[in-house]
């Protein structure tokens, strides 16, 4: 894939955002990229990006996250060295926005570098799983909603179609109607489609542009050898 | 695609509610439950429903007082400090004998405490909370599909008994993300002819009222509501239970405590140590029964608790003390780890206090 600059993950609350974020920028950085990752969240609380810095870092990718985030400090609060993704335009940047337009607002006050310098792309992250984004017109709602607080249209759409740990092949065979249906509607071009690694040989023939994921965010409470 | 959706479990319990027949919502957003205020913003206005945030948590939980006492199903959901500013109004629920839904996603405390996971708000949950002598049914899910059928049986149970229940959850299940299975069945509803519906001169008017002005007369209304208990003690109890045929041990958690302890009773099993564990899913009323059958087999228990040992209290009750219990916790937003668990574990299995 031909990487932009910056790299916007925004869509639906619960679609799968960060982690998408974070293996992009991992991707990116595989493929010999210098690439900085930015937690923009400012609706979510827990299972944040950020709590993916030490395995960012040890690639020797670069995090940009409030130090406010994980804390019990209880506010929207944007990271205070968000602007050097802009200042600094060797690096590649990912952005990690919350969910929905109430996340996508954080892009707001960056919204004027990021049009001026017009080298960017704005992913559009859909989960056909999650229950308010169950139907493509449903998810074309939340579009809508989301672009108008952006201030630009969305240029390409991330198949995320998963659920969890649960993600079965089907699953992720099934939503490729669904997808380019999506795709139709709004004309804009699938990215591509995601899957968890361990689906990812299965698949590879099946579905154009797979693209194997590694979920960051799993936890010690999940069940063992999961 | 299959008949699985991925959810939060915050969207969970907000969108079994919904599907539990509950049309009236009043919240106050506060942290790690403002999910159900707004997938109910977002729900509600589309189903004719009521979706209201209150100037405060006060005016939410007067205003279920209200759809309550019209006999419709209500809910309210917080976390931790709302509760407490709910609580009043919780009484007077309890004092009204009016069915309702309020769920609290809890958070560290006391005081503004944080806003990571915490069980410390057991007591509250499970002694009333409030002031004067009453009970809340009180449902502590483990899984996002657990969200889902402990909400629907706290509307169903609220109304069968005219009480209202709590579905006591934590900040971690509120939001975690977990596929979940929304076709609950069918819903059992019950006729509400105490309610304030108007009588259009057609019958007696009815009233919903916790004031007596005679106290023989308020007496009697807590002897029958404490006989309505006893009953409730007696049929409503839930557990789960794991590994317990063998085990020499037995873990005593609920909700996210229950997961990670699973975890260290497998890593205890490969090692040789029959663990097993007792998870309540009611908190009240509280499964005592299998927990003193228990007493007769094992060697110790060990209460594994978000909080400074709140349940630990209840266990030693039920098994009337015959068995040491130990405690195995963290608090303030910390969740016990595997490790943590395995280690008390191990100190129990070698007869010293975790």
């Amino acid at each position: 894939m031909q990487y932009k600059r910056v790299n916007i993950i925004a869509g639906h609350y619960g679609s799968g955002k960060t982690n998408i974020a974070i293996n992009l920028a991992m991707k990116m950085k595989e493929d010999g990229a210098q690439v900085v990752c930015a937690d923009l969240d400012i609706v979510n609380p827990y299972f944040r990006s950020k709590d993916a810095k030490c395995a960012l870092e040890k690639k020797g990718i670069g995090m940009i996250a409030s130090e406010y985030a994980n804390t019990n400090v209880d506010m929207p609060a944007m990271p205070s060295d968000a602007y050097s993704m802009f200042d600094n335009k060797d690096r590649y940047a990912v952005i990690d926005l919350g969910g929905d337009d109430v996340g996508a607002a954080a892009l707001g006050r960056f919204r004027e570098a990021i049009l001026e310098e017009n080298n960017y792309d704005c992913f559009w992250v859909v989960n056909p799983f999650r229950p308010l984004t169950r139907t493509v017109e449903l998810a074309m709602e939340a579009k809508e909603e989301i672009e108008a607080v952006l201030g630009f249209r969305f240029t390409k759409i991330i198949n995320n179609a998963n659920l969890g740990d649960e993600t079965t092949q089907e699953d992720v065979l099934g939503s490729v109607e669904y997808i380019n249906r999506l795709s139709e509607l709004s004309g804009l071009p699938v990215a591509f489609t995601a899957c968890k690694e361990e689906l990812f040989a299965e698949l590879e023939n099946k579905i154009v542009n797979l693209f194997p994921v590694t979920l960051y965010l799993r936890q010690g409470w999940n069940k063992k050898g999961e | 695609m299959a008949n699985k959706v991925i959810m939060k479990g915050n969207e969970a319990l907000a969108e079994a509610a919904i599907l539990a027949g509950c049309r009236h919502y009043f919240g106050y957003p506060i942290t790690p439950q403002t999910e159900v205020a707004a997938y109910m913003a977002k729900k509600m206005p589309k189903i004719g429903g009521t979706f209201l945030q209150a100037e405060s948590e006060i005016a939410a939980i007067n205003m279920v007082i209200g759809v309550a006492s019209a006999g419709k199903r209500v809910m309210t959901s917080s976390s931790s400090p709302g509760i407490s500013l709910k609580s009043e109004g919780i009484s007077y629920l309890a004092g009204c004998d009016l069915p309702a839904l309020i769920v609290n996603v809890q958070r560290g405390g006391p005081g503004l405490g944080g806003i990571q996971p915490s069980q410390a708000d057991y007591f509250q949950a499970t002694r009333g909370g409030g002031h004067g002598d009453y009970h809340l049914l009180v449902f502590a899910p483990s899984t996002v599909q657990e969200m889902v059928t402990l909400t629907v049986k706290g509307f169903e149970l609220a109304d069968k008994y005219r009480m209202p229940s709590m579905l006591l959850a934590d900040g971690t299940l509120g939001q975690m993300m977990e596929p979940v299975v929304l076709d609950i069945g069918e819903v059992k509803t019950y006729e509400k002819p105490w309610a304030l519906t108007g009588t259009e001169l057609k019958r007696e008017h009815n009233i919903v009222n916790s004031l007596f002005l005679q106290p023989e007369e308020l007496e009697q209304v807590n002897f029958a509501r404490y006989k309505m208990y006893e009953e409730i003690e007696a049929t409503e109890a839930m557990y789960d239970t794991y590994l317990m045929d063998d085990a020499d041990i037995c873990i005593v958690a609920f909700g996210i405590a229950a997961r990670v302890s699973k975890n260290a009773i497998d890593a205890a099993r490969a090692e040789g140590i029959k663990v097993g564990m007792i998870r309540p899913i009611t908190l009240w009323p509280f499964p005592k029964k299998p927990l003193l059958e228990a007493a007769d087999k094992v060697n110790s228990f060990i209460s594994v608790e978000l909080s400074m040992g709140q349940m630990i209290e209840d266990i030693e009750l039920a098994i009337r003390c015959k068995k040491p219990v130990s405690l195995c916790n963290r608090v303030g937003g910390m969740i016990p780890t595997t490790e943590d668990i395995l280690n008390s574990i191990k100190k129990a299995a070698k007869g010293g206090n975790a």
